[in-house]
């Protein structure tokens, strides 16, 4: 159908980013296979083309001979308008085919965010909003990514939602559709919804009942058929090694947000933060090897052309074997014009001689540290095991290697938070500026401070505690900003920038983290009332989602508030009970209790382990190093490139 | 050190690129291929590269031209071949030649710009055409970052005619998808002025001169790009380094 979309195309911003023909994308037959499946990240081509959860199912499903895997992104509303004006469908950016011939529609959501953005793509698609109201020749409406782990908001929009890692679980709904259609549909729609949640891999929202009590809470959630199970858990892929994806990096033709290839160097975290939903749910830590690595790199490099490479986890300086994979690695690409990063997130010296590997040969301008809370007692509610002097000893060390300038990571809106812990964040610039200027001998160093909020998830322990209001979280920023340029530090504060966002979006956020389906309503209403792209703020209305939620929740007895800023209690019937992460509910509460007491938990990849539930009830294990291997040199090196072409002739 | 001079084409759906998005696939190419590029010096060092006047956003063409420095004395076939077979396709290297004396861009002068117009009648474009021709100056609008800024889009043109058929240029040919609907096509010879007078500014103009609005957005290619003779045609700009190679 690219014909019919190319007349509109002269027509709206940055039309290449609907054309497709990525570099190392797949277009395969449609007749020459029978499972299709269309991917789906529901935020602009910028940010969903460089997304390495749908980059590797994409490839993972077009390795299966008769499977096709074509991916769609949200449009932007010029564009909108002039499809739905010519009535053109929501379209694969791969092979412009309509959404609505596939036989899955799997939709990656990293965040709640891009709800509404889905609600478009279904309208554009032709596909009834309401999976009630699909028959037989609609797609599966399957929601993944770390916002599935509590998919209620959006039970009404979906048919199915996989929770954890996708590698295996898209391949085994991939058998189960394909031994349906072989068998000529039997049953329909609602036999194959069905034998989804039999495998036990699968959450069909509506097998499931859930009842309500007069006072707004959730009485039970039930299966309302036998062949479905009580509760669904998380999916784990064990053995990275084994899923060495993406092999071949899509490269767009467009600019995107991250110019650069990622590789997933470990899987899962440990370290408890206790306000990181994904350090909860990704447990446990698995270690892609050091040679799995570096085959990794060496094959992306030569199938994308990337001139940097970034090394990506949740927390990525505590890989086994990162100080030689560091050396190496920077070993190996010396002089080929090859850059490599690390997110940095770990407030240590080692953190810094990891960086100093790093940028070896290249300038040294910026180094990124999350101590996330201001104050030594904040710091322990959140678990965030970082005292001052170990910041000031570690920023000290970057200034004196020659790095100019650090950004600082912080939360507002925490758990027990007051003024004052926000305000120990202004001290803490300034120290910090303080130092590097003796360190640097230097008076043109930067610290920058950017500031979020904090938005409780489900699956931590903060799943209980009250959001803090906008109103609050804005006048804390406020008085930090007062802070920072207070008269008597006039000097400091003009080295130090802030960066923050207000409140408000964080509150809506937080409705569709921990809302139940009634939530789903208030996301309707607001697409219907030209919701869309909510996680960009020249976009997001938040007077419009304050108006649904008084819409559509005050007459069920339930609020925004209800939802947000009510702390829960131990008895109350989360409206994700029935999904299991594996991490042991009891558990949960102990530590939200240690929470409130500020006390500390160890991480159980140094320490033994605390019982969080998750590897009995998974059946997995951490699976950690050394391997004490060594990367192959890559030769010869040296010539500006890191790829050796024998077909390029001399003269 | 040589420098290599590069025609290429941008071709079908990849007209819809920007100039810098042609830059980033072109760097990532030269890597992909292994091409031994030279560098700029300091902390962030490019690879040398040198663009000369980019097609607009929307605009297909097969006279595009870089180009770039290599820090090995290499075969420019075989440097086409391997750098073709490293780029989408939809960006297609035509030719490389070895640089010979004289810069690359004063050779550009003008272009030959191949616009096709489904659904305009021929005989409404050729009335069009005749009108823009009978006139001295037409200015235009162009939306801009800043603002609305006008331009007269006549002086530039050197040559304009409506022409049967899609030609016998590779990579060109008549729009299928409107097959029930007549397509007229105009052909024009543009100089290379600043600012620069695009095919959008001479269809703005017919619009001007003949309220000729097109029922779909017009798709053009450039065709040919270099020195004018006296004729109003185009001389091939890498002819010199080509008779230099071979002398």
């Amino acid at each position: 159908m690219f014909p019919r979309l190319e007349p509109l195309l002269p027509r709206v911003s940055k039309p290449v980013q609907y054309v497709g023909g990525e570099l190392n994308a797949t277009v395969k037959e449609w007749d020459s296979t029978t499972v299709r499946w269309a991917l789906m990240y529901p935020d602009a081509y910028e940010v969903g083309l460089p997304n390495q959860g749908v980059m590797i199912l994409y490839e993972v499903l077009n390795e299966i001979p008769d499977v096709l895997a074509e991916r769609t992104y949200a449009v932007w509303p010029d564009l909108e308008k002039l499809m739905r004006e010519h009535d053109v469908p929501q379209f694969t950016v791969d092979g412009h085919r309509p959404l609505g011939a596939f036989d899955v529609l799997g939709v990656s959501f990293s965040t709640e965010l891009g709800y509404t953005n889905m609600l478009t793509a279904l309208d554009l698609a032709k596909i009834p909003l309401h999976a009630a109201d699909r028959t037989v020749d609609h797609p599966v409406v399957l929601a993944g990514g770390h916002a599935a782990f509590n998919p209620e908001p959006i039970a009404d929009f979906i048919d199915a939602a996989v929770l954890g890692d996708g590698e295996e679980a898209v391949g085994e709904i991939t058998d189960v559709i394909r031994a349906w259609k072989a068998e000529g549909r039997p049953g329909g729609r609602d036999e194959l919804l069905t034998r989804l949640a039999e495998s036990g891999t699968v959450y069909i929202p509506r097998l499931y009942d859930v009842t309500y009590r007069e006072d707004g809470h959730i009485d039970a959630v039930k299966p309302n058929r036998d062949r479905v199970p009580e509760v669904v858990a998380k999916r784990t892929t064990m053995d990275l090694d084994a899923w060495p994806y993406p092999k071949k990096p899509l490269v767009p033709l467009a600019e995107s947000v991250h110019e650069r290839m990622s590789v997933e160097i470990f899987r899962g975290c440990t370290r408890g933060c206790r306000f990181c939903q994904a350090g909860m749910i990704t447990r446990p830590v698995r270690e892609r090897s050091i040679d799995g690595i570096g085959a990794m790199i060496q094959q992306g490099l030569e199938a994308s052309g990337f001139e940097e490479v970034g090394l990506l986890s949740l927390s990525s300086a505590d890989h086994s074997e990162i100080g030689e994979i560091t050396k190496q690695l920077a070993d190996r690409y010396e002089g080929t014009n090859t850059g490599l990063s690390l997110p940095s997130t770990r407030v240590d010296a080692f953190n810094i001689d990891l960086a100093n590997e790093l940028s070896r040969n290249g300038r040294r301008s910026g180094l990124t540290f999350a101590p996330e809370g201001g104050s030594e007692r904040i710091r322990r509610v959140i678990n965030k095991m970082v005292s001052e002097e170990d910041l000031l000893k570690t920023v000290t060390a970057a200034y004196a290697n020659g790095w100019r300038q650090v950004k600082l990571y912080f939360m507002c809106g925490l758990p027990t938070e007051t003024d004052e812990d926000v305000l120990q964040i202004a001290e803490m610039a300034k120290n910090v500026i303080r130092a590097g200027r003796q360190a640097s001998g230097r008076k043109d160093i930067r610290c920058t401070i950017s500031i979020g909020g904090f938005v409780p998830k489900p699956h931590t322990p903060f799943q209980w505690a009250p959001q803090c209001d906008p109103d609050t979280v804005d006048s804390r920023l406020r008085k930090l900003r007062e802070a920072v340029n207070s008269d008597r530090d006039r000097s400091l504060g003009r080295n130090i920038g802030m960066r923050y966002h207000d409140g408000k979006p964080s509150l809506i956020e937080g409705l569709l983290s921990r809302g139940d389906r009634r939530v789903g309503r208030v996301i309707e209403r607001v697409w219907r009332d030209g919701g869309r792209f909510d996680g960009w703020s020249e976009h997001f209305s938040y007077d419009r989602w304050v108006a649904a939620a008084a819409a559509e929740l005050e007459p069920l007895g339930v609020s925004l508030n209800w939802f947000t800023t009510r702390e829960r209690t131990e008895e109350e019937v989360l409206p994700w009970d029935h999904l299991d992460s594996g991490l042991d509910k009891q558990w949960l509460w102990d530590d939200w209790l240690d929470a409130l007491d500020a006390r500390e938990q160890d991480d159980c990849r140094w320490t033994p382990c605390f019982d969080c539930g998750v590897c009995p009830a998974m059946g997995t294990d951490i699976e950690i190093g050394p391997t004490g291997r060594k990367l192959l040199p890559i030769s010869p090196v040296g010539i500006g490139s890191p790829v050796q072409n024998p077909a390029l002739a001399k003269s | 050190m040589q420098k290599i001079r590069l025609r290429y084409a941008k071709r079908g759906r990849l007209r819809f690129t920007s100039h810098r998005d042609v830059a980033r696939a072109f760097e990532r190419a030269l890597r992909r291929a292994g091409v031994p590029m030279a560098y700029s010096q300091g902390f962030n060092p490019h690879p040398k590269i040198s663009w000369i006047g980019a097609a607009p956003t929307g605009v297909a063409s097969e006279a595009e031209y870089v180009e770039i420095q290599v820090v090995e004395a290499l075969d420019p076939a075989s440097l086409a071949r391997v750098l073709d077979a490293a780029l989408a396709p939809g960006l297609d290297v035509l030719e490389a030649v070895q640089a010979g004396p004289g810069g690359l861009a004063e050779r550009m002068e003008a272009s030959d710009w191949h616009i096709e117009l489904p659904g305009v009648d021929p005989d409404t474009l050729s009335v069009a055409v005749e009108r823009l021709l009978a006139e001295e100056h037409v200015e235009v609008e162009r939306l801009t970052k800043d603002g609305r800024r006008l331009i007269d889009a006549r002086p530039a043109v050197i040559r304009a005619e409506v022409t049967e058929s899609g030609g016998d240029t590779p990579g060109v040919g008549i729009d299928m998808s409107y097959p029930e609907r007549s397509c007229g096509i105009l052909r024009v010879v543009v100089r290379q002025t600043t600012p620069a007078v695009r095919p959008d500014d001479v269809l703005s103009a017919l619009r001007v001169v003949a309220a000729l609005e097109p029922p779909v957005p017009a798709k053009a290619t450039r065709t040919a790009q270099g020195r004018l003779d006296d004729e109003g045609g185009l001389s091939d700009p890498l002819a010199l380094d080509r008779q230099a190679g071979l002398g």
